[in-house]
């Protein structure tokens, strides 16, 4: 018996719009939400992916509020939106057969500042009664259970950049193992002064002030990433089950995900790629799949020669050559840390809806042998499609999203 | 369910009065707390000032000045369990490929994050902070996904990697998911345990500000308490340990000594509160009876239950309706202990030391015993193992954990013979 799980319910709160719809029409736009970064002059980045539409208060109660980070915020907000778009109330399920599975990689960093601040200038009863929830990785999966009545096994995996595919593969195998549905995906709040200073150390960070030059993967020039917020929650639900349940939007099934690690050094990622051109053939044979089956590829985007190289040479391999169509939409976002992973999920299973690639945006002159999608592609009949997504440090990992097909 | 298995076959610990695996495990059996006054910073201004503490040099266990510099406390604690795991193991010649990594943290790099923040922000003056005169590496403890990383170039495994961070249940959370690898082809050999290393000033200050913690400043030895009716919270502590989880034909065909079967892991969330718990333990009780239902188990067949038993009143109390939910009158004649009393609650770290003493119980047949219950709370009436360690066989082993943002989580380890 295969229990297959396929994604019903997207909710995106992102540098390119908040809910699916607004994060569908921008990115078609090629308008990007990488803008300028207060307060950066003694940062080296100068540009970030921002949501600076996301009014947290319409979103979650007061109440709630006071007790979490913006990242928190910003995980409750979209999975509010992917519940909404799946048209799925948890109230009217039983609660064990839901779960929720988050990546997270850096907490509630501008709460934490916060209350470490208060305890170092006022002293520890100056410490909120909240730091000890609001900050820690598990925050975000703990309220949206709360929020939602959702008892089944809850998860929080940390892998960075790969995080939001990890989660997905965990839905995965909670839906195989007999769960109905799965709140799963992540979102990251990087772009409080603390947390970057702790990223600006990174070799790989973009010094570049223009918004438009600050990102560009696969660019012959490329100068390195840029950090963003934000990130995506879907809906993930048995297939049998979601083909049961009226008015419901089946976009994509997950017919295959994998993961590796580099394993060679823990900052500097391999030139070879071979690891990562495992997580995709191995994500492909799980999905039942070969290389020739795939019609597009969400690529992870390093924006650094190096990253851009290995993966670029990953594909190469993994595609023996065959010039697959490679987007890199989130050059409109920048990098989402957990949430770009999920983002980028959310991204392919809208693409398989509507038959049309969103575009990578201000790569001018790519510097690898790549079919690099720069403008918006129809795609008719798109089926099925690649997602890939890496980590710092050496997590690689793939996910292979289907289009629902009636047989 | 699934026709593979896993089971394991090396253990490393490294917890407060116990700087590896045997030293551990005469701790706990001695019943002797390893609990004093904070010593890594002046704690006077807080409400608990006490804490289980391991006397952990890095430098004793091998690791280098680069990766003491690099690295936050809870991953060079890590990589020291996970070296002595892997060579009680014996593994050699793995297939690379193969081997992963799931390690459980709840709050990370918490220690090196707060240092810096002080240099950062020159003491909390600044909201705006300066990145000119923090360490290099920064980045490795905002994200704790870098002890995966860690673990994986340490031992070249290039199967995958994961930090599971679900508060207080991580460790046992990190297995289950090491164990679901396995049981899904994703993996053969699997890294798998937890860490966390929380003694921080923002730590202590953030549990104060609940009164999670015990304020029994005096007499440290005798703070921690579990299902004690003088008990006034639980005792912060730290440590790590890391299992080599495999699977079964794979340690069977090279021979491996194998410790026990991992045969029942399930996890649920109360969706109730972040820090609060119902006092009848039902989705606990649902995990503890998920668990044992897969490990094909009645309830009177079990012979150690490690308890979460962190020494508050709102957990003693959940949890031992929990057991009495889901195992019926048998609750009261299995043999049930809380190390915490001896060792503190190290957070995520815990749930994967009460994993590794479930292993070395069972190996063993020797049951640790709960420290410091003297006067039982009326609420908590079964079988809390008082005083001193009880020799009896233990052909499988419960433990449960429960965590912030209400996750609880039970697994079963089974004797290889009685599996």
């Amino acid at each position: 018996m295969n229990r297959r799980a396929v994604i019903t319910g997207i909710g995106t709160v992102a540098p390119t719009g908040i809910g699916a719809a607004e994060h569908w029409a921008n990115g078609l736009a090629g308008r990007s939400g990488i803008r300028p970064l207060a307060d950066s002059a003694k940062l080296p980045v100068k540009v970030a992916g921002q949501v600076p539409g996301f009014d947290e208060t319409e979103h979650v109660e007061h109440r709630l509020l006071v007790q979490t980070d913006r990242w928190t915020w910003m995980a409750l907000a979209a999975t509010q939106l992917a519940l909404a778009d799946a048209a799925l109330d948890p109230m009217g399920e039983f609660p064990f057969h839901l779960s929720v599975v988050t990546a997270s990689s850096s907490g509630g960093n501008a709460f934490g500042q916060r209350e470490i601040e208060a305890l170092y200038k006022s002293g520890p009863r100056a410490v909120s009664a909240y730091q000890s929830i609001g900050w820690f990785y598990a925050a975000s999966s703990g309220q949206i259970s709360i929020r939602h009545r959702i008892k089944g096994a809850c998860g929080v995996l940390v892998s960075d950049g790969a995080g939001g595919i990890d989660a997905l593969a965990q839905a995965g195998r909670l839906i195989r193992r007999g769960g109905q549905a799965v709140l799963v995906g992540g979102t990251e709040a990087p772009l409080s002064p603390y947390a970057l200073v702790c990223q600006a150390g990174q070799e790989t960070l973009s010094r570049e002030a223009d918004p438009d030059r600050a990102y560009r993967p696969f660019a012959s020039d490329a100068e390195g990433f840029v950090p963003g917020e934000g990130g995506a929650m879907l809906v993930v639900e048995e297939w049998r089950r979601a083909h049961l349940r009226p008015s419901t939007t089946v976009y994509a099934e997950i017919a295959g995900t994998a993961s590796t690690h580099d394993a060679r050094h823990h900052a500097a990622s391999p030139a070879d790629g071979a690891q990562l051109a495992r997580a995709m053939r191995e994500a492909l044979a799980r999905a039942g799949c070969d290389a020739d089956d795939v019609d597009a590829v969400f690529a992870d985007g390093a924006g650094d020669p190096a990253g851009d190289g290995a993966e670029a040479g990953a594909i190469t391999q993994v595609f023996c050559g065959r010039k697959v169509p490679v987007t890199v939409p989130k050059t409109m976002t920048g990098r989402l840390n957990s949430g770009g992973g999920a983002l980028d999920v959310a991204w392919a299973a809208l693409a398989l809806r509507h038959g049309l690639l969103p575009p990578t945006v201000n790569v001018d002159a790519p510097g690898h042998d790549l079919d690099l999608v720069i403008q918006p592609r129809e795609m008719p009949g798109l089926r099925t499609v690649l997602v890939v997504a890496r980590g710092s440090g050496g997590f690689n990992a793939a996910a292979v999203l289907r289009a629902p097909v009636y047989e | 369910m699934s026709a593979r298995r896993s089971v394991v076959t090396g253990i490393g610990v490294i917890a407060p009065g116990g700087g590896n695996r045997e030293e551990f495990w005469q701790r706990i059996t001695s019943g002797k707390p390893a609990i004093r006054r904070i010593s890594t910073f002046d704690p006077e201004p807080f409400r608990s000032q006490i804490a289980a503490e391991c006397d952990f040099e890095p430098s004793a266990y091998g690791l280098t000045p680069q990766e003491i510099r690099r690295l936050d406390r809870f991953v060079l604690m890590a990589m020291a369990c996970a070296d002595e795991a892997y060579a009680d193991s014996g593994l050699e010649g793995v297939d690379l490929e193969r081997m992963g990594v799931s390690l459980g943290s709840a709050v990370g790099a918490t220690i090196r994050l707060e240092e810096e923040y002080v240099v950062a922000s020159d003491g909390g003056r600044h909201w705006v902070t300066d990145p000119t005169h923090v360490r290099p590496f920064l980045y490795q403890a905002l994200v704790p996904s870098s002890a995966a990383t860690e673990l994986a170039v340490r031992f070249h495994a290039q199967g995958p990697a994961a930090v599971v961070s679900t508060g207080c249940t991580s460790g046992i959370d990190a297995i289950g998911h090491a164990h679901t690898l396995i049981q899904e082809g994703e993996a053969d050999v699997v890294i798998a345990g937890a860490s966390d290393a929380p003694v921080s000033p923002i730590t202590v200050a953030c549990f104060d500000a609940i009164k999670a913690t015990t304020p029994r400043n005096t007499d440290p030895e005798q703070a921690s308490r579990p299902f004690d009716a003088d008990r006034q919270g639980f005792v912060l502590g730290e440590g790590a340990a890391v299992l080599i989880v495999e699977e079964l034909e794979h340690a069977l065909a090279r021979e491996a000594r194998i410790y026990c079967e991992i045969t029942g892991f399930a996890a649920r969330a109360n969706a109730f509160h972040m820090t609060g718990l119902r006092p009848d333990g039902f989705e606990l009780g649902e995990a503890i009876m998920d668990a044992m239902d897969q490990a094909r188990l009645s309830p009177g067949e079990l012979g150690y239950i490690s308890a979460h038993g962190s020494g508050t009143k709102q957990n003693d109390r959940h949890e031992t309706a929990a057991y009495k939910r889901a195992l019926g009158p048998a609750a009261y004649d299995v043999p049930i202990s809380s190390i915490k009393s001896v060792i503190g609650h190290s957070l995520g770290a815990i749930g994967s030391i009460e994993m590794a003493a479930c292993a070395l119980a069972i190996e063993r047949g020797v049951v640790p015993p709960t420290a410091n219950l003297t006067t039982p709370d009326p609420e908590c009436d079964l079988d809390y193992t008082p005083g001193s360690a009880r020799e009896t066989t233990v052909r499988h082993a419960l433990s449960a954990g429960s965590g912030f943002g209400g996750f609880q989580s039970a697994m079963v380890f089974s004797h290889p013979e009685a599996a």
